[in-house]
């Protein structure tokens, strides 16, 4: 109570509330006590403070008023409308930021894109396949004893390397050989193999990569030539719905196959080729598609990838436009096609029995 | 360079808390700022509060009687706004580039060193007034702030008399000077 009572005679005595007789009395007392001194001046300062802090918040209130009156008369106004929005804001702010993580993020997917295209195998995606077979190993097992006796001299040096398999077969009983040229393209050395595995050395006569056709000639002194060819070349299309087969070498044996003619065009509509469903495989290429009179109606070469059962044969007209061009260019090759099939009216397992004998295997020594 | 006489006007208005002056000097001056902090990565808040402490310092200097502005308003209140809000972005890290100014400055490092001391004191008796609680603090406003004589404060809060509202207001005062002076003195 003492100090409240001390405290409210400091304060009136500071604020000038003192009578004169009071404030003589309380000067009296304060040069004579230090203590209350020390009150005084204490409290001056606190006053002052006081003063100030009222002062500040009452200019402060008077701002806030101020800001809120303008405001409403419309003499001042957000800017925000006239500045660029918060995201705009933001994105100046962290743009540099944004621009490196982004960079960061591209290099990576570029890397790793990179990566994943180099290590994934390289299959170009074809709409076709060609049918030639790639041929790590030739093992010949069957016919290998009948062989080492009719063919005492090797023809292949043992280790060379025969990188590509297909089918052929004779037009013509000297020797000429039809297959398809992819069978034999890039080729350094080409031989052929008869059904009962005898090789014989073969050249390439005559390539049209767009018919897709080859003749090949077989130069060999073991070759003796075939006195008739029991098939003939088809001059005419083929039905639809045809029945039809075909003798190739997918692998190492002659393999037969059955189908029909399924479309008169072959892919995308090309009139140079027809569709057949048939069982095909890689070393296919190049061989005959008779029909069941045993005349060849086309050249086996591809098979849709993208579709099941699709495979393309070379129409037969085609030999006879390729026999008449390699006529022109050189008579040298004076091929006669046989266009008779003389097998008509046979069982199939007959005319495959004298077909066989004219249907070789071709394989190919790769340029280096 | 002397200030023109309208200026003289607006300052002593300033000082004396008017709110004609107050408001001559806000719609006159407030748009520069605001566009200067708007366009300097502050929002619309930042520029308020900016423009608002400018408008302290100058109300702190013009009070004092030896002050004497050396150039106009406007050119002293930006200059301060620059600086405090240049000062505001250094401290949060978000100082990008020369902040750009196309108007006049002036030197007013000194004037914002006081201004400094002078709000650092407020800000210690805004914290103490927090402390005291009520009904003490409205009690002490009413009396030191808004200036009402003690009959005024006795009635409004509820008490007998003018002696017991008294009464009252020195106890609050003591408590005051106490956390007041215990801040102080942590602070120097």
């Amino acid at each position: 109570m003492d100090q409240l009572l001390l405290l409210e005679s400091v304060e009136r005595y500071l604020r000038n509330e003192m009578n004169a007789e009071e404030r003589k009395h309380f000067e009296d007392l304060r040069k004579n006590n230090p203590e209350l001194d020390q009150l005084v001046v204490e409290h001056h300062f606190f006053l002052e403070e006081m003063d100030r802090y009222g002062e500040i918040k009452r200019f402060k209130a008077n701002l806030y008023d101020t800001h809120h009156t303008l405001q409403e008369n419309g003499e001042i106004k957000d800017l925000t409308l006239n500045v660029p929005g918060k995201i705009i804001t933001l994105w100046k702010k962290y743009r540099r930021v944004v621009a490196v993580a982004a960079s960061i993020a591209g290099i990576t997917a570029l890397v790793i894109s990179g990566i994943i295209t180099m290590v994934t195998p390289k299959a170009p995606i074809k709409d076709i396949e060609e049918l030639r077979r790639i041929v790590n190993n030739l093992e010949k097992k069957t016919n290998s004893q009948g062989r080492e006796l009719s063919d005492v001299k090797k023809k292949i040096e043992p280790g060379t390397p025969i990188r590509y398999g297909g089918s052929s077969f004779l037009v013509d009983g000297r020797g000429y050989l039809i297959t398809s040229a992819h069978v034999v393209q890039n080729a350094a050395q080409v031989f052929v193999q008869n059904v009962k595995g005898q090789d014989f050395r073969a050249e390439i006569v005559y390539t049209d990569e767009l018919k897709d056709l080859a003749v090949l000639r077989i130069k060999d002194s073991d070759f003796k030539a075939v006195a008739n060819i029991p098939y003939g070349i088809r001059k005419s299309n083929t039905d639809i719905a045809e029945p039809i087969f075909t003798l190739g070498f997918p692998k190492d044996e002659i393999v037969y196959g059955e189908g029909y003619l399924s479309a008169k065009t072959g892919l995308k509509g090309d009139t140079m080729a027809c569709q057949i469903s048939i069982t095909a495989n890689p070393g296919n290429s190049g061989g005959p598609v008779l029909n069941r009179n045993g005349e060849v109606i086309g050249i086996l070469n591809a098979r849709q990838t993208t579709a099941e059962g699709v495979v393309f044969a070379i129409k037969s007209q085609n030999i006879l436009r390729l026999v008449d061009e390699l006529k022109k260019k050189d008579t040298l090759y004076n091929i006669k096609l046989n266009t008779s099939s003389s097998i008509k009216n046979m069982e199939r397992v007959q005319q495959v029995k004298s077909i066989e004998n004219c249907i070789y295997m071709v394989k190919v020594v790769e340029k280096k | 360079m002397t200030t023109s006489a309208k200026e003289q006007e607006l300052l002593k208005g300033l000082a004396n808390n008017d709110k004609k002056a107050i408001e001559a000097i806000y719609a006159d001056n407030y748009g520069l700022i605001q566009h200067f902090v708007i366009n300097n990565n502050g929002s619309e808040d930042d520029a308020r509060d900016i423009f608002q402490e400018s408008l302290i310092v100058l109300y702190e200097n013009a009070r004092s009687p030896e002050f004497s502005l050396n150039c106009q308003i406007r050119t002293y209140l930006y200059s301060v706004s620059r600086r405090l809000w240049l000062k505001k972005l250094q401290y949060g890290r978000r100082f990008e580039a020369q902040v750009e100014s196309l108007e006049d400055t002036v030197p007013v490092e000194e004037d914002l060193e006081t201004h400094e001391k002078m709000s650092r004191q407020y800000g210690i008796m805004r914290g103490a007034m927090g402390k005291i609680g009520e009904p003490c603090k409205s009690l002490l406003e009413a009396f030191y702030v808004h200036h009402k004589n003690m009959h005024e404060i006795a009635s409004f809060f509820g008490y007998t008399n003018a002696d017991n509202a008294k009464n009252q207001k020195y106890k609050c005062l003591m408590r005051l000077k106490k956390l007041f002076f215990a801040q102080y003195k942590n602070g120097n």
